[in-house]
């Protein structure tokens, strides 16, 4: 923005009653995710204060209060940058109550609902606070868990399941239900630059196959790992560290064409 | 179909001589770039087209193409219009100097350089479409080990890693191999070295390389991965002359000791891989 516009926007002030705030507000109150300060007091905050809210709102699923699927695709995009930059590993987990269906068609929708705030609060309580839980959909959910180390990926998705598994959900005096869930989960690939899309199919495919080999279990994707650790880089060009003169000589001979490589770097 | 899609390189008489029933699929690939993969693809082309192949080379580097500017060539229309269906698959097809035909992803195709979906469902489209039509197709694959090179080396029956006698460069090829066998299961991977300095360069670094991935890179057994050397492209100054004029080195030196090793490759990749499937 230049400076005159700017100038032109601070010399016409927004005045909040000049604003529709009422059915956000609304929206608000009745999910009570922010505190608003006095709209009176201090106009500015508070129309920050709903844009928050209504933000945190658009990210959040109403029933279990987890990450929606927007939230979910959000943090996903950002972990792909952060493990394409860093190397570091990241573990996706894409889980489904198993017979949900049942639990619906039995005890009714209310029931089911019941289940599906359990079985959330319950994944949360499985994970890291840096990791992110979101709503899928239907009674599916997903899990992002950046830094996590490849050899701590079934321990995480074991301990989901099996604590799943031992949940008892009461859902009146005389009614209580047991679930259990299929986990499938994929990393992403390291150091390389890959799709939300792409993850997640892997991730899925892991899900079909607990499905298909029988519920309740975990499946995970490995992925190879493709770091190349020093001692075999050593031992790829040895030659060179040996001081093989021959090598390094036919090797340094190259140096008057220096300029038309790096040339051909530029074209090829 | 049209004659674009048949060129008459090998055979004259293409309405009558039945279409051969697959063309082999071969991918030219690196890890790092800067090495020679666009100048080995296009010069390898036309010494296979020489050969009375009927060859296509495909620029898979979606993100960063430049097979364009390695033959010179401008097209209206590339592989862009035609994922977008701005045109139809036979006009993107253009034959370039060396008597084989190109299909050009255009610079800078940048949204297709994240591989979702829909760029794998067209691409896949795009291959099925042409394969019939060569002999051999060549897909020319981008830098490093992304998902679009990866995906673009899984069509592929063949690969072909080049790489320099740099320390960068066998790295890189190193963890591409790592890779293709790890992820695709690759057993047989065919190994070009770049601007070799001596004689028997080649041949020491492909056997290098075998033996690390022997000792850190384990495989199923009964099923080896196997580097197979064949050849080397020596350092050349003629190679520098036809990038800077941008001309295949096959066409301003034919006789030079760079384009006799391509010549070579190209004898040896048809007794090894296009005979095979006849």
């Amino acid at each position: 923005m230049t400076p005159a516009v700017a100038n032109t926007s601070s010399s016409h002030p927004i005045h909040l009653q000049q604003l529709q705030l009422d059915n956000a507000r609304a929206l608000l109150d009745r999910s009570m995710v922010v505190e608003l300060p006095s709209p009176i007091d201090s106009p500015k905050e508070y129309l920050q204060g709903v844009i928050d809210g209504l933000c945190e709102l658009s990210l959040k699923d109403p029933l279990t209060g987890l990450g929606n699927r927007r939230h979910f695709r959000a943090v996903q995009e950002r972990t792909i940058d952060g493990v394409a930059r860093s190397g570091d590993p990241a573990l996706l987990l894409m889980m489904d109550i198993d017979h949900f269906k049942k639990v619906n068609d039995t005890h009714g929708h209310q029931a089911g609902d019941q289940v599906l705030q359990a079985v959330a609060k319950t994944i949360a309580s499985c994970v890291r606070p840096m990791d992110t839980v979101a709503r899928y959909g239907g009674e599916e959910f997903a899990v992002v868990l950046p830094n996590c180390h490849t050899s701590f990926g079934s321990t995480v998705a074991e301990r989901i399941r099996a604590t799943i598994e031992a949940l008892s959900i009461t859902i009146s005096p005389s009614l209580t239900i047991k679930v259990t869930i299929s986990i499938g989960g994929a990393y992403a690939p390291e150091w390389i630059r890959s799709t939300g899309a792409l993850w997640t199919e892997r991730a899925d495919v892991q899900l079909y196959r607990a499905k298909s080999d029988g519920r309740n279990r975990v499946c995970l994707d490995h992925q190879q790992e493709i770091y190349v650790s020093a001692e075999e880089k050593n031992l790829l060009f040895g030659h060179l560290s040996l001081g093989d003169p021959a090598w390094i000589e036919s090797v340094s001979s190259e140096l008057p064409a220096t300029a038309a490589s790096s040339a051909m770097q530029r074209v090829n | 179909m049209s004659d674009v899609l048949n060129p008459p390189v090998a055979n004259e008489t293409t309405s009558t001589v039945p279409l051969k029933p697959l063309g082999k699929v071969m991918a030219v690939t690196s890890g790092k770039g800067g090495v020679g993969k666009t100048f080995v693809s296009a010069n390898l082309a036309a010494a296979l087209a020489k050969l009375g192949h009927r060859v296509l080379v495909l620029d898979a580097d979606l993100g960063l193409a430049n097979l364009d500017v390695v033959l010179n060539l401008y097209p209206k229309i590339t592989l862009h219009d035609v994922f977008t269906g701005k045109a139809k698959l036979e006009e993107a097809i253009i034959r370039a100097p060396g008597g084989f035909s190109v299909l050009l992803a255009g610079s800078g195709m940048v949204e297709y350089s994240r591989l979702t979906p829909e760029v794998r469902d067209d691409f896949l489209r795009i291959m099925s479409g042409l394969v019939p039509h060569y002999d051999v197709v060549l897909l020319d694959t981008g830098a490093g080990i992304s998902d679009v090179v990866l995906f673009a080396v899984s069509l592929a029956s063949e690969v072909l890693v080049v790489a320099t006698p740099e320390p960068t460069s066998l790295t890189d090829a190193y963890a591409t191999i790592k890779v293709l066998v790890g992820q695709q299961k690759r057993q047989n991977i065919r190994m070009v070295i770049n601007q070799t300095a001596r004689i028997g360069d080649g041949r020491a670094i492909t056997v290098q390389l075998q033996q690390v991935l022997d000792r850190f890179v384990p495989t199923e057994p009964g099923r080896p991965i196997k580097l197979i050397h064949m050849g080397d492209i020596p350092a050349d100054p003629a190679v520098r002359q036809a990038i800077m004029r941008r001309q295949l080195l096959m066409q301003t030196t034919p006789s030079c000791p760079a384009a006799m090793a391509i010549s070579q490759l190209a004898l040896k990749l048809e007794e090894n891989v296009i005979s095979r499937n006849r």
